[in-house]
């Protein structure tokens, strides 16, 4: 007998093989669609229940998930420029230019990853001023706000030691002027001097520990604390849904005239 | 019974030290670790040896100099001026955040092309963002004859080198 496609889907979905990795089984009432949420290590970060309200695109203007998405660009793209890019004295700038003139999509993966990360930092301030203006960093947010502030942090470090690895005029200058930044702190300033740069100048220990720090410790800092980023927004009780206006026959006279006082 | 009442309050205290001798020397032993583990990645992560060119610079003949010229070497990153007082080695990296500055003829002034800081000749500030004048470094003639450049060590700014 000629099965239809969703008694295909159907039957996959009753298999054996299918049970054993998705354990919540089938069906479409509240709590199968639940587990389905709650039992996928990846989706079990967020609420099983939304609003729906909350994921309309008014209400955050999706700029967290579309920073997300720039950053899994930013990691796939990565790993293929790795594949090609030495990061010794002689060989990164030619590799660069390899990249831009040899290497098949060399360019579009070398524009892809720059413009993402262009496009990354700037998302990244645009959800943090929308969170902001939304009042959505209050109590029980704040630790999720000072997370924020962690993942700006390390976004702006990636930046910062990517900027290095062309290793051309303007990254050498550019990480000059940026570490000799690091001196001005007050007592151990050379000290983290010389540590960032591995020596005095910028050259090849400096290269090479811009190039561990952007490709490996930077990334998995980022990663754990995106984990926790949105751990926490289900823990903290959801998305931020916003407070409607309170009418302005529910403010007492007294706190309007004292408001208007101040 | 008072007896068992008497014996758990003796004993209770004994057991507590000990707990809190071992908590004490969880923590001691812990500390010690994490201090020594700061120190171990500090020493690590600082170079032992580096592949950096020399401080000293082998700046050629004196005489090779003009009078009244100030030559900069773009690989050491320094000016040599011989000047009606004297020879002299000043420092081309800005005081301010490390950039490379350039001498201009026309106007007899050093400039930074980073942030604008502005120095005379002899390395004082004009103008700009930078803090400090551009230091004098160490200079001597060698046996052969030939003018050094120490750029590791500065000197007091106006002691020039008569030959």
């Amino acid at each position: 007998m000629p099965m239809n496609a969703n008694q295909m889907i159907d039957k996959v979905r009753g298999s054996r093989v299918w049970r054993s990795v998705f354990r919540s089984g089938t069906g479409s009432s509240t709590l199968h669609r639940a587990l389905a949420i709650q039992q996928n290590i990846f989706l079990h970060l967020f609420a099983t229940k939304v609003r729906k309200r909350i994921v309309r695109f008014s209400a955050t203007w999706y700029l967290g998930t579309l920073t997300l998405g720039t950053f899994l660009i930013l990691v796939i793209t990565g790993i293929l420029l790795m594949l090609y890019y030495h990061p010794s004295v002689p060989q990164a700038y030619a590799d660069m230019k390899d990249l831009q003139f040899v290497v098949s999509s060399g360019l579009f993966l070398r524009n892809l990853h720059r413009w993402s990360a262009q496009l990354m930092v700037f998302l990244v301030f645009a959800h943090m001023f929308k969170v902001f203006y939304r009042g959505a960093y209050r109590t029980p947010r704040e630790f999720n706000w000072v997370i924020g502030v962690v993942l700006l942090v390390i976004t702006l470090l990636l930046s910062y030691t990517g900027y290095l690895l062309p290793w051309d005029q303007l990254a050498f200058w550019a990480i000059t002027v940026g570490s000799n930044l690091s001196s001005a702190v007050p007592l151990v300033g050379g000290k983290i001097h010389f540590l960032l740069l591995g020596g005095n100048q910028v050259n090849a220990n400096a290269l090479l520990r811009f190039y561990v720090l952007h490709c490996v410790v930077l990334p998995l800092a980022a990663i754990l604390f995106i984990a926790i980023h949105f751990w926490r927004i289900r823990k903290d009780g959801g998305l931020y849904v916003q407070q409607s206006e309170p009418k302005t026959q529910a403010i007492p006279d007294g706190a309007l005239a004292a408001k208007e006082g101040q | 019974m008072p007896d068992a009442t008497h014996i758990i309050t003796t004993k209770l205290p004994t057991e507590f030290d000990r707990r809190a001798f071992f908590t004490k020397m969880g923590l001691g032993s812990l500390g010690i670790a994490a201090a020594g583990t700061i120190l171990f990645s500090y020493e690590y992560l600082s170079p032992n040896v580096l592949y950096e060119p020399s401080a000293v610079v082998n700046a050629g003949k004196p005489e090779s100099f003009a009078m009244n010229s100030v030559t900069m070497d773009v690989n050491s990153g320094i000016y040599l001026v011989r000047a009606e007082e004297g020879y002299f080695a000043l420092s081309a990296v800005c005081t301010h955040l490390g950039c490379l500055t350039a001498w201009n003829q026309d106007l007899g002034i050093i400039a930074c092309p980073c942030h604008g800081s502005k120095f005379t000749r002899t390395g004082e500030k004009i103008e700009g963002p930078a803090p400090k004048p551009l230091p004098w470094l160490k200079t001597w003639v060698s046996d052969e004859g030939d003018l050094m450049v120490d750029r590791s060590t500065d000197i007091p700014p106006l002691q020039y080198l008569r030959i």
